[in-house]
């Protein structure tokens, strides 16, 4: 061995002894002890934890569903109220330091229409003598159902004598912050239930044909084949054509789920199949079906649990697939229509490029959705690493 | 290899088949049928039909036989270019198949190229020099790009080069080639309306591409033959073109089959946005008043040329990866 070879080698060592006498090194070594005979579900989560991006994804992608649920409460106005004279106001400025320089709470400032003395335009200007609105928690607000069960007349916050628009408002001056978090609840949970139906026709189409392969695993896979190789946004429109116009939003709603999960589950049904097949040739299986367990019961005692893990994996990174289909769906007018709101049907405004370029404001809704499409494709992707046995 | 290609040909029969009769079905789906749009229509227009001429008409669509032998008549008459009339357009619908399909099968397949030129160097980069600053942003680019829908990036961009210059990029031609015929002037006319759909397209599909191309590249580069090659003291570039990219490339074929759906459905919401006149606007029109024998139309076309274009695809790999065709 050469010198540096050596002088690496005692390095290595003297480094990987010291970490293991170090409280972290402990530490690390009871976690392993501790995970030695856990279960599948708690391996994965702790690998899944490792994953700092992941984790923090997942804490805000938690968040943003909470926010979608209780939007009525963290939303400061309704999705329809109206402010009469506020038509595309421009967000309004949240400030700490008033005009003399002394710091306050979070507060806004009243604005009036001022001749701009640069461009001789009239603008909405701070005025001198302006007055101070504080924005307050837990403000009192006109009595509303929070998920239209808990009666509740406080909002988390908002302001009191004066609107405030915090990412502006649109053309009805309605405001734009508030019909957002309202529209959220549509559009990530459009996600979730055209997730579910796919799921239930994925696992069920995937495992029959995962399990008794032969004609017709051949028919399900020739379906699949022909499912994805057909461009899916002109069929999504189509048959969004079929939607009858008088359909409430709930209607709609479950129309549009429907629609996106009819072609949605053939990647999970590849994904079912795929496992099945190779689980299928396992020993404790042949095990089972000696001992003359019914094919339900092998499917769902000894197969499905085997799956589980990519099933979460794929749902996760089915999800956000879903959430653009909407998105796209209510953009072009086919999807969930007014007055409910989604991310997409806000994004109608911001069709005109004229209208866009005054009011820049209108893309705002963009910016939530591809946030949280990038979440759950990052927790997808670490659920991914975490669920592979072999990944380590 | 031969009989490769035959039995992607009979796979063919079935998917047109179920193709056509998806396609009718959309037809079929709505509540009532064409003749109660076609007399409401009528009427809106001030005109009356009563139900001698209402029964005559659906006569006539063979609307008053049992489904399958209107989907019996419908493939007929498709069988022989007819494709109904549109209501819409007061025009056979193939009269706007023809002027509409070449236009998005070619700005498909174009943006299908400007994909590979932009994902196939990338792709390269990234594999070769894995986790460097360019290889951590491409991947997070990508991530990105992954997450934008199509039509969203068209409108950001359209908005940008607005402010920034004050140049709308709309439709496909200028007012005054829009009647020309065609020349280079035409051409160059062209392409300045059409290079930012072809870039929303070929951005948004290139973020998939270059996840394969880099995973499948990073797959060869590990292996022996690599690795004896440069033992022998091969120029690593001349190395890494003439082998592992090669092979690392394949796969890129086997991707026509999602990318080419992928990028029609995209070119629809696209043109839309950009307010090209492909089959986009038109397909988005007829749906919004139910002109059902032109959507119909229109899903039937675009649905079977993109399985036509993918089972090409599928014999082109065969071609190329001679371990496929012998499976």
């Amino acid at each position: 061995m050469t010198d540096t070879a050596t002088h690496y080698v005692n390095h290595r060592g003297a480094e990987l002894l010291k970490h293991h006498r170090s409280a972290r090194g402990r530490r690390q070594r009871q976690i392993e002890e501790r995970l030695r005979d856990a279960s599948q579900s708690r391996l994965v989560l702790a690998r899944f934890t490792k994953h700092r991006l992941a984790t923090a994804s997942l804490i805000l992608l938690i968040a943003m569903y909470a926010v979608a649920l209780c939007a009525d409460f963290v939303a400061p106005y309704d999705k329809l109220q109206r402010f009469g004279d506020a038509q595309y106001t421009a967000p309004t400025r949240v400030h700490l330091m008033d005009q003399q320089g002394k710091w306050h709470m979070p507060f806004i400032y009243e604005t009036r229409n001022q001749l701009d003395p640069a461009t001789f335009q009239y603008k909405q200007m701070v005025p001198d003598d302006a007055k101070r609105y504080s924005i307050k928690l837990f403000v009192k607000t006109p009595p509303y159902k929070l998920a239209g069960v808990i009666p509740l007349e406080h909002r988390l916050f908002g302001t009191e004598g004066r609107p405030m628009f915090l990412l502006g408002s649109d053309h009805l001056g309605r405001d734009l912050f508030s019909r957002l978090i309202h529209a959220s609840r549509v559009s990530l949970l459009v996600g979730l239930g055209g997730v579910f139906l796919s799921f239930v026709l994925g696992v069920v189409l995937g495992g029959i044909s995962g399990y008794f392969g032969g004609w017709v695993d051949s028919v399900i896979q020739r379906l699949i084949d022909f499912i994805i190789s057909i461009p899916l946004i002109p069929l999504w429109m189509a048959l969004s054509a079929a939607i009858p116009q008088g359909w409430s939003g709930i209607q709609t709603y479950f129309a549009i789920t429907l629609i996106l999960s009819l072609v949605g589950w053939t990647g999970l049904a590849r994904v079912v199949r795929g496992k099945v097949m190779s689980l299928r040739e396992e020993d404790y299986v042949t095990a089972a079906r000696i001992s003359s367990a019914g094919h339900l019961a092998i499917i769902r005692r000894h197969l499905l649990p085997g799956v589980t893990s990519f099933l979460v994996v794929h749902v996760t990174l089915a999800i956000p697939g879903m959430i653009l289909g909407e998105t796209t769906l209510s953009f072009l007018g086919l999807g969930i229509a007014a007055p409910d709101v989604s991310w997409g049907t806000l994004l109608q405004q911001a069709q005109d490029v004229t209208v866009v370029a005054n009011y820049p404001w209108l893309l705002a809704p963009a910016a939530f959705l591809v946030f949280a499409v990038v979440l759950f494709n990052f927790v997808g992707d670490g659920l991914r690493d975490a669920a592979d046995p072999y990944s380590h | 290899m031969a009989r490769f290609v035959l039995r992607r040909l009979l796979l063919l029969i079935p998917f047109l088949f179920l193709i056509s009769v998806v396609s009718f079905a959309v037809i079929q789906l709505p509540p009532g049928n064409f003749v109660d749009t076609y007399v409401h229509n009528l009427e809106l227009q001030g005109g009356s039909v009563n139900a001698g001429q209402r029964a005559s008409v659906e006569a006539q669509y063979g609307l008053d036989k049992p489904v399958y032998v209107q989907y019996g008549l419908w493939v007929g008459h498709i069988a022989h270019g007819d494709f109904g009339n549109s209501f819409l357009y007061d025009r056979p619908v193939v009269d706007i198949l023809k002027e509409r399909v070449p236009r998005t099968v070619g700005i498909a397949l174009a943006a299908m190229l400007l994909t590979w030129l932009i994902a196939v160097p990338i792709g390269i980069y990234s594999a070769l020099r894995q986790y460097s600053i360019w290889d951590h942003l491409f991947t997070f680019i990508s991530f990105v790009g992954l997450a934008v829908p199509g039509f969203l990036l068209a409108l950001v961009l359209m908005y940008v080069v607005y402010e920034k210059t004050g140049w709308l990029v709309t439709g496909m031609f200028s007012p005054e080639y829009r009647a020309a015929p065609w020349s280079v002037a035409k051409f160059v006319d062209m392409m300045k309306n059409l290079w930012l759909p072809l870039m929303v397209l070929a951005v948004t599909s290139a973020a998939g591409v270059v996840r394969v191309l880099r995973a499948s590249l990073l797959d060869e580069i590990k292996k022996q033959y690599v690795t004896t090659a440069r033992s022998k003291g091969m120029p690593e570039w001349k190395l890494v073109m003439r082998y592992p990219v090669r092979i690392a490339i394949n796969p890129l074929i086997s991707t026509i089959g999602w990318m080419l759906p992928a990028l029609v459905g995209g070119e629809v919401v696209v043109s839309k946005v950009l307010n090209i006149p492909t089959t986009g606007p038109v397909l988005l029109e007829s749906i919004l008043s139910q002109d059902m024998y032109l959507i119909g139309a229109l899903v039937m076309i675009l649905s079977a040329l993109t399985v036509v274009g993918t089972l090409a695809s599928d014999v082109l790999l065969a071609v190329l990866d001679p371990r496929i065709r012998y499976e």
